[in-house]
């Protein structure tokens, strides 16, 4: 069994209304419950906007403090899941149903080494 | 290589590879293993004869060479090395419905989480092979920056958990059309570089079709793979006849059919009327029997357009609607034709600019067909595409 992180990318800014989004979370809380009774699912978690990160780094001697995030960029990760499945062929499964349900977000799929 | 050596290794690389890679869950173990027990086989066998298997003989050795390897890495507590270890001692054990392990293999290398080009390159090294300097070659990268993708692709296999598996019953036949699309385009490079001094690169050619029987072979029930064999005999049935001596493109209609290569023809035809029958047209059927059709002059052009008519509704793309727009000038005359092809969106594509201006030409308006086929020759680095649009264009003046 291998884990993989599916973390799905946000455009910045404007989050769509409620009316969008409502049919969106409910289809995500069905994902999530099928993943729990595969015994797929490991950790799942939403995220605040880019804007609310902060970002460290040592420089030489000093240790920079910066209001994040890290990355320049228009999309941003806005949330991820763990999943814990044979293969990639069964993350990919996975993936695609999570991809549908988000419409145009992408989802990309990772592996945890070790 | 001697002979004997030489044909076993074309023959039993890709078996010995998948052999191992799914008893030993890695690629590059599996392919090392296979290396070593060619290069044995090349000390023993030209001394003691072929053995009684020739293909189980290297199956074994790799596997035994694999195991000694293991057994040294583990020994120095390699993880990794004693978890291979540990999978090797089990006997391979089937499963699923398609038995064969160079299948697996294919679909491994030809996953769709790997790159396009690094699907056929790897095909072409574990299935074909091939070594690292050919495929370089064949696609005009450096031999070390195709040694690096290989390597990388390997890695992702590894790590990504890539399976050694036929893919789920679900995404086979959208799987299944991306491992006919990467044989096809190792054909295509063979068949039409896309640059470089050659028109024809054989070997790619040959081997794609090997490919292609292989699939057959494999999927006998998959009438598309039947159609893409079909497709690539009957292409490359005309072969001998496509360039002049000087290297320069013959299209067809002005091709020896003497030299067209008879005995390809036939087993083409052959199996385009085997997978028609099945009542399952796909792309490659069509193309295969448009091709069919071409064989066997005189062309029958209505035939022609009418399986246009129905490859262009499978496929509706511009490149399909301007090979159709060819057959109805054969048929209805280049005005018609032309009328078609001016409707199109094709503009950086040379054979767009080359099919106007031999239809401008046939409607004797010299200006435009000149300017045409200069704009075709500004657009391909394929010399003997070259030699041809110059020729052509001399023969304006």
């Amino acid at each position: 069994m291998t884990q993989y992180l599916l973390s799905i990318y946000q455009p910045d800014g404007v989050v769509p209304d409620d009316e969008f989004l409502a049919p969106v979370m409910e289809q995500l809380s069905v994902w999530n419950d099928d993943l729990r009774k595969a015994g797929a699912w490991v950790f799942s978690a939403g995220l605040h906007p880019p804007e609310s990160s902060t970002v460290l780094q040592q420089k030489g001697d000093e240790l920079l403090v910066t209001d994040g995030p890290y990355t320049e960029g228009k999309e941003h990760i806005g949330g991820f899941t763990v999943i814990d499945v044979e293969d990639l062929d069964a993350a990919l499964t996975w993936a695609r149903r999570l991809a549908k349900i988000l419409v145009a977000l992408p989802v990309e799929v990772r592996p945890f080494a070790g | 290589m001697p002979v004997d050596v030489a044909a076993v290794f074309r023959s039993e690389h890709g078996r010995a590879v998948a052999v191992l890679a799914r008893s030993f869950g890695d690629l590059d173990i599996a392919e090392d293993a296979v290396q070593e027990a060619f290069t044995t086989a090349l000390e023993r066998w030209p001394e003691q004869g072929l053995p009684p298997s020739p293909a189980g003989w290297i199956i074994t050795t790799a596997r035994n060479r694999a195991i000694d390897r293991l057994r040294r890495e583990a020994a120095r507590e390699d993880k990794y090395a004693q978890a291979a270890l540990l999978n090797a001692q089990d006997e391979p054990v089937e499963e699923g419905p398609v038995r064969d392990d160079r299948l697996r293999l294919i679909f491994t290398c030809c996953h769709p989480a790997l790159a396009l080009n690094v699907r056929v390159a790897l095909t072409l090294r574990l299935l074909g092979g091939l070594g690292t300097a050919e495929i370089a070659h064949a696609f005009l990268v450096p031999e070390s920056t195709m040694a690096q993708r290989l390597v990388r692709a390997k890695a992702k296999i590894r790590t990504a958990g890539i399976p050694y598996r036929i893919p789920y019953d679900a995404d086979l036949p959208e799987r299944v059309r991306g491992v006919l699309a990467v044989v096809y385009l190792v054909f295509n490079e063979g068949y039409a570089a896309s640059s470089g001094d050659d028109l024809v690169r054989t070997d790619l050619c040959t081997e794609a079709i090997r490919l292609g029987r292989l699939l057959v072979e494999l999927m006998p029930d998959e009438p598309e793979a039947v159609g893409l064999l079909a497709l690539m005999l009957l292409q490359h049935s005309r072969t001998p006849a496509r360039t002049s001596e000087a290297g320069q493109l013959i299209p067809l209609p002005e091709q020896d059919r003497q030299l067209w290569d008879q005995q390809l023809i036939a087993e083409g035809q052959d199996l385009v009327r085997r997978c028609l029958r099945r009542d399952q047209p796909g792309p490659y059927q069509l193309q295969a029997a448009i091709n069919a059709v071409h064989s066997d002059p005189p062309t029958d052009w209505s035939q022609i357009v009418q399986l246009y008519d129905h490859l262009l509704a499978l496929t509706p793309t511009p490149v399909v609607a301007l090979n159709r727009a060819v057959a109805i000038a054969e048929l209805h005359g280049p005005a018609e034709a032309l009328a078609l092809v001016d409707a199109l969106d094709l503009s950086t594509f040379y054979l767009f600019h080359a099919i106007r201006a031999d239809l401008l030409h046939r409607l004797q308006r010299p200006v435009e067909a000149r300017a045409a086929w200069q704009a075709a020759l500004d657009l391909t680095d394929n010399t003997a595409e070259q030699a041809f649009l110059r020729h052509r264009l001399a023969a304006l003046d």
